[in-house]
């Protein structure tokens, strides 16, 4: 026995020291060209993640980049492990490292502060503005438009439900499947919910959370609890494709997030919104690339191109809903429409005037910053990440 | 299947063997490997096309490629052999503790509170203590209660654990809402500016204190199943209880001592995964490393200096499956898929190390 533990000891030794005789090979492949990491919290089974990893390989493409120049990481935790995931990515000579999920963040940080030489940019994080490193940054984009164009869509369908008799005026009630009852998901369910009242002024909408980002069977259950309790439309945030397989199922229309579901819904699907991530790589890696600075927080509009609707399913949309879209996203990138204007909804019966929001990660959640200006809620404006955390206006209530 | 002699006699039959040479159980271990890693190829050639040697030579990358991956090695391999010593007395006393996940969770949380709570009132090395302690208690407590209630009631001990397991998640949970109230369930790193609480870094090695402490874990598990009174009770009763009862062992006594132990030392994983790794906590703390750890104990046969190889063996797969994933951009199920052949083959093996098939008439001892 013995005489094999030394065996296997020997073994692992020399596996260990022929792997660091390779090192230096590996070094050198840097000094071809710019190198870029993405740390994903899933793989390509997570619409949220796969959004992420498909943008990355089409700025890829247009940037000419070779596989062994981007590397993506997947299935990495919020936790010790990211930060290992981004020190390899480093090790292996990334000079821009990508995370994608809100929980990588302090990770995130901890490599930024670690490898100054070396760019970070994690989405949907809070703190870049409150650390001050010049090597950390965060992004989002302005996903509330998305939203509110979706919800036109949502509108256009429940008038042509009410149209037809399939349901009366005040039966038109939205199912939302959230994530968390956190602010970016409260800003996106209120966002769409704007949207589709401003198509269909009936419209109310009921909300149920799963408390898991991504969980199949949790989002299936939730979205047949909603379609049980009368709702005629679903929509969701949340990352598989539960809701809209569940609402194939029963027949219910459906607006989803991050990735066109029409495959998965063929009868069902309406349109998604998403984040189209490839405008803010290419404006990161590129920046690496002609050393020039990555904004600290970023956050791409839809007039960027980094807020998008994906295909409209036309065998299962209302007629006219396209020329309806086109018409009310031209009014939205001009800024002659916004989303958060406080004339289009009240809280608790009444006009909001005034609203003090965390905007400022400090870690302590007290909310300090003034963010109704101008006659809305600027979402978005003073930090990337959504701070509309307001639970809920008038039109929505907790299933 | 029989080894009853009949007219007519099957084709072949299963006896058990006894008297396998170590050596000889190496041999079908290595030719078990070997079978796995022919069949793992061709599931590559197949389904991606790519070289296997390539995609192999990828694999020992991940977990050999440079000084870091081997810390993170030996460090993801330290906490998994830990979780691996907790169940195995328990184990060996024949008391499925499958809740090794929870109480692994539970002694995570009770670190993470103290973090939370005493941020940096305290010094840091008093503030370890005081995490050290009440995550063993509270490790003990989660492994204790399915234990009482087996010893007194004779309750069912692998659904007791089972499920305490959830109550361990639904409490951190519970805490992670009351400690971020702003809904995003993340607690992020804790103390991240002062450090306190964190486990300092020893011989410039972030993790080292981690490996240090399993390391002297498992000498201290050897000497105490192999060479301790303590020891030999949790082997007899895991033989037969009515035995131990009749040499005069105290059965109920040995069984809640016993996850006394089991509990703390979860717990203690707990104290690492947080104080000295992860510095937060959530839901996913122990990673399935509960479980894992059954198939780690059981493949070693309950020994824990074997334990250390197929701790490090399980890592090793996981670590390459992550390298595979990224170097030729397969999705990861591609390299569960190989974890899961090679995995298959060697608990298969056992098996035949187990086992001898007798073939009928001439030929014998095929393996």
């Amino acid at each position: 026995m013995k005489k094999l533990f030394a065996l296997l000891l020997a073994v692992v030794m020399l596996m260990g020291l022929a792997a660091c005789g390779s090192k230096n090979t590996e070094e050198k492949k840097t000094e071809e060209g710019i190198k870029v990491g993405l740390i994903c919290l899933h793989d390509e089974n997570s619409t949220y993640d796969n959004n992420f990893i498909q943008a990355l390989k089409e700025v890829q493409e247009e940037l000419g980049l070779k596989d062994d120049q981007v590397l993506i990481k997947t299935n990495v935790d919020e936790s010790d492990a990211c930060y290992n995931a981004a020190a390899e990515l480093v090790d292996a000579g990334c000079d821009i490292i990508f995370a994608d999920s809100f929980g990588h963040e302090s990770f995130m940080i901890q490599a930024a502060k670690e490898f100054p030489e070396v760019q970070f940019c994690h989405a949907t994080g809070t703190k870049s503005q409150t650390e001050g490193l010049d090597n950390f940054h965060n992004a989002f984009a302005a996903i509330y438009q998305g939203r509110y164009l979706a919800g036109v869509a949502a509108g256009m369908k429940l008038n042509e439900m009410i149209e037809k008799g399939t349901i009366t005026a005040d039966k038109a009630v939205i199912g939302y499947v959230g994530a968390f009852d956190y602010a970016e998901v409260v800003s996106g369910m209120t966002s769409f919910f704007l949207g589709a009242r401003s198509i269909c002024p009936t419209a109310t909408m009921k909300v149920t959370y799963t408390n898991s980002w991504f969980d199949i069977a949790k989002e299936k259950e939730s979205a047949l609890n909603l379609i049980n309790s009368g709702c005629v439309l679903i929509s969701q945030h949340a990352d598989s494709e539960g809701a809209p397989k569940a609402c194939e199922e029963k027949g219910v229309p459906n607006v989803a997030y991050n990735i066109s579901t029409i495959s998965m819904g063929p009868n069902t699907a309406l349109i998604s919104s998403k984040i189209d991530w490839s405008v803010y790589f290419k404006l990161a890696i590129e920046a690496v690339m002609n050393g020039k600075e990555i904004p600290t927080d970023y956050c791409g509009t839809m007039a960027e191109g980094a807020v998008k609707l994906t295909e409209l399913n036309e065998k299962a949309a209302a007629a006219g809903t396209q020329e309806k879209l086109d018409e009310v996203q031209a009014k939205l990138e001009s800024g002659e429409l916004k989303v958060f204007d406080t004339k289009t909804f009240t809280v608790g019966g009444k006009e909001l005037t005034t609203y003090t929001a965390d905007v400022v990660d400090e870690g302590d959640f007290v909310p300090e910053t003034e963010a109704i200006e101008n006659g809305e809620f600027a979402e978005s404006v003073k930090r990337s990440a959504p701070y509309f955390d307001i639970k809920y206006i008038d039109g929505i209530s907790a299933l | 299947m029989t080894n009853e002699k009949h007219v007519k006699e099957p084709l072949f039959h299963i006896t058990r063997r006894t008297d396998i040479k170590p050596l000889a159980a190496w041999g079908i271990r290595l030719i078990a490997v070997v079978a796995a890693l022919i069949v793992s190829a061709l599931v590559i050639v197949t389904i991606t096309n790519y070289n296997p040697i390539e995609v192999y030579a990828k694999m020992i990358e991940g977990s050999f490629g440079s000084e870091r991956k081997f810390f993170i090695l030996l460090q993801n391999t330290a906490m998994l052999l830990c979780v691996s010593l907790a169940v195995t007395p328990a184990f060996k006393m024949k008391f499925w503790n499958l809740g090794a996940e929870g109480q692994v969770l539970v002694g995570g949380l009770a670190s993470a509170a103290c973090m939370f709570y005493a941020k940096d009132s305290l010094p840091s090395w008093l503030l370890i203590i005081i995490m050290l302690v009440t995550s063993i208690l509270s490790g003990i407590i989660w492994g204790v209660l399915p234990a009482v209630f087996k010893a007194i009631w004779r309750t069912n001990e692998s659904l007791f654990t089972l499920m305490m397991n959830y109550v361990a998640m639904q409490l951190v949970s519970f805490f992670i809402m009351v400690w971020v109230p702003n809904g995003s369930s993340v607690m992020g790193v804790l103390n991240q500016k002062s450090e306190s609480g964190w486990l300092p870094v020893v011989f410039g090695q972030k993790y080292g204190l981690n490996i240090i402490i399993v390391a002297l874990l498992t000498v201290v598990m050897f000497i105490y199943l192999h060479f301790s009174k303590q020891g030999y009770e949790i082997s007899v009763v895991g033989e037969s209880e009515n035995t131990a009862r009749y040499v005069g062992i105290n059965v109920k006594k040995v069984i809640i001592r016993t996850m006394v132990i089991s509990g703390a030392i979860c717990g203690l994983a707990g104290f690492l995964l947080v104080s000295g790794t992860n510095h937060t906590i959530s839901k996913e703390l122990a990673g399935g490393m509960g479980f894992t750890a059954i198939m780690v104990s059981w493949l070693a046969k309950f020994e824990p200096v074997m334990m250390i190889f197929t701790s490090m063996f399980i890592v090793f797969l996981q670590k390459g499956a992550g390298e595979i994933a990224t170097a030729f951009r397969l999705n990861e199920s591609v390299s569960d898929i190989l974890t899961g052949i090679i995995i298959f083959f060697i608990i298969g093996s056992e098996f035949f190390i187990n086992y001898k098939i007798n073939m009928r008439s001439k030929s014998k001892g095929a393996e």
